[in-house]
């Protein structure tokens, strides 16, 4: 164990501001993107069901370069 | 077409029908060993690895700093790959792979200049200095700009998926320069405390706190990748089948 107390712990030796400023951004970085990626996914089925159900089944599957009911343009991603 | 030994094949994954399934299943174990791997290097790093002689203990910033530099060189060349991979093959997969690549990278890319900075203040007296290492780690985080960037703004998915291949391909050449400007030029940044042909210059308790982290840094990385993968296959796949059906699924509330 490398710590005489908590205390000394969260000092870092004096250099708590440069520690856990470093540990603390980086973490939260992560949350964050975990928390895009998550809600990402969430958005992207919301929005294509909307979609399909506007365009209806069929012409969904068909492209949209094919000509006859053209298919209506996405909202764009986010 | 779809012979026995042909969708036994590893290659089948390379079709987004198979892959997002594929992705699904493995994309948790992922997170859980990233997890895992993370509690235990923390643990290593800051109970276990000693006090730095010279530094003190704000050397222990290094067991974020060089994980996230080494991840943030690597994933750019993976996506260089997957770009190259595009081109040649044609394969729709590979530039997913790339883009859903580059935020991660990005991410590990910032990371390592806040904690290089965070770490250069108390150790060299300052926050930024405009040396060869710091440079050309700063030119890789607006290369990962401009690569998300240019795969956003062009509508077309085919003329962004090229577009962005290119940007990968070229901005590639800036990694080997990065890796070893502190051999090349004379830089405040010291050289590599790891490498291949030489016993490493650190404690070995330091020194397996900073692997473990990095192995957990790949974790993630995976994990988070896949998932960002599957939103962007069923969005550039929404005219198949197979995605109206997982899409009913899911608006049903079950799992795909």
């Amino acid at each position: 164990m490398q710590w005489e107390s908590w205390s000394a712990f969260w000092n870092m030796g004096g250099a708590a501001y440069f520690v856990w400023g470093s540990y603390g951004v980086t973490f939260a970085l992560m949350a964050l993107e975990l928390v895009l990626v998550l809600r990402r996914r969430k958005d992207t089925i919301t929005r294509l069901l909307r979609w399909r159900r506007a365009v209806g089944k069929d012409s969904a599957r068909g492209s949209a370069k094919e000509g006859g009911t053209p298919v209506p343009a996405m909202e764009s991603e986010t | 077409m779809n012979s026995p030994e042909r969708s036994r094949s590893l290659f089948r994954f390379a079709a987004p029908h198979n892959f997002y399934p594929l992705a699904g299943r493995l994309a948790p174990w992922f997170a859980t060993a990233a997890l895992v791997l993370t509690v235990a290097g923390l643990w290593l790093g800051f109970f276990v690895a000693p006090t730095d002689a010279t530094q003190g203990e704000v050397y222990r910033v290094i067991f974020i700093h060089v994980p996230a530099a080494w991840m943030s060189m690597f994933v750019y060349l993976v996506m260089a790959f997957w770009s190259a991979v595009g081109l040649v093959m044609n394969t729709r997969l590979s530039f997913i792979m790339s883009q859903a690549l580059a935020p991660t990278g990005a991410m590990f890319c910032f990371v390592a200049l806040w904690t290089g900075a965070l770490w250069g203040k108390p150790t060299w007296g300052a926050y930024w200095v405009w040396d060869a290492r710091l440079t050309s780690q700063l030119l890789l985080l607006f290369l990962y700009f401009g690569f998300i960037a240019l795969t956003r703004a062009i509508e077309d998915p085919r003329r962004a998926d090229r577009a962005g291949a290119i940007i990968a391909l070229v901005g590639a050449v800036n990694v080997p320069i990065i890796y070893f400007s502190v051999q090349w030029w004379n830089t405040l940044h010291q050289g590599a405390s790891v490498s291949l042909n030489k016993a490493p210059s650190m404690a070995t308790t330091m020194l397996l706190g900073m692997l473990v982290m990095a192995i957990a840094a790949w974790m993630y990385t995976i994990a988070v990748v896949l998932w960002r993968a599957r939103s962007m296959i069923l969005e550039r796949e929404r005219h198949t089948e197979w995605v109206g059906a997982v899409l009913e699924r899911e608006a049903q509330g079950g799992r795909a």
